[in-house]
């Protein structure tokens, strides 16, 4: 199951709400203002590297490139939008928007 | 896209596809959740596995005792009561979305499941259809 996110995570708690459901081993992708969870440097930076200790978390490139955060956080993985098709192919989905 | 996987599900021995609909909303701020509730009562004439699940701000739209009449918008709490013969088995609630918001199962309507995180996400992982509300 890939679950996905697209809210900042400073403006909703769905991104937390969303690691409470994804069973470890589901990868979560950020996506949209979803992508401001992974920039380092933010307050959240700690939770996320707790979050990447038992999951992959993506986050999209086109997303990262248009809000200007060149600078992730250690672990997270960078796709594209093939990336992201591949990523949405190979599983089941659960949006967490 | 629902209609293919569908007809796939029927093609392949009529075994029903699992949709699992999330509500994370509260009831009356925006249309969400009450769209997800039509669209649990449209899906219901496919007769495929329908599970609910609120979390987060969706456990408000549960809480009984609610009187929109002043507001001038329908109340649907009550219809979650009665979606049993809509082929919905399951209702269920986080029980730390409903502790946060200082309410008990006492304060919901009647045919509710509260269980843990893990519960739902194990129930998340056996589906086939997810839809967020």
């Amino acid at each position: 199951m890939l679950f996905t996110v697209n809210k900042s995570p400073f403006t909703t708690e769905s991104l937390r709400s969303c690691l409470r459901f994804a069973g470890k081993d589901n990868p979560v992708l950020l996506y949209e203002d979803g992508v401001y969870g992974a920039q380092a440097g933010t307050a959240l930076e700690g939770f996320i590297k707790g979050a990447l200790t038992s999951r992959i978390i993506y986050a999209l490139k086109e997303d990262l490139a248009a809000r200007g955060i060149d600078s992730l956080i250690d672990g997270v993985r960078v796709v594209d939008y093939a990336g992201f098709v591949d990523l949405v192919a190979e599983r089941n989905v659960c949006p967490w928007i | 896209m629902a209609d293919d996987e569908i007809r796939d599900e029927e093609g392949n021995g009529g075994e029903k596809t699992k949709f699992l609909f999330i509500f994370k909303r509260p009831p009356h701020g925006a249309i969400y959740p009450y769209e997800g509730l039509e669209v649990i009562l449209i899906m219901a004439a496919y007769e495929q596995e329908i599970t609910a699940a609120f979390v987060d701000d969706g456990v408000y739209c549960l809480k009984k005792g609610q009187d929109t009449a002043g507001v001038g918008i329908k109340e649907f709490a009550k219809t979650f009561k009665v979606l049993e013969p809509y082929g919905v088995e399951h209702l269920y609630v986080d029980r730390v979305s409903l502790e946060a918001r200082g309410l008990t199962e006492d304060d919901l309507i009647t045919g509710v499941e509260v269980v843990e995180a893990e519960e739902i996400a194990n129930v998340i992982s056996a589906q086939k259809v997810i839809l967020p509300f």
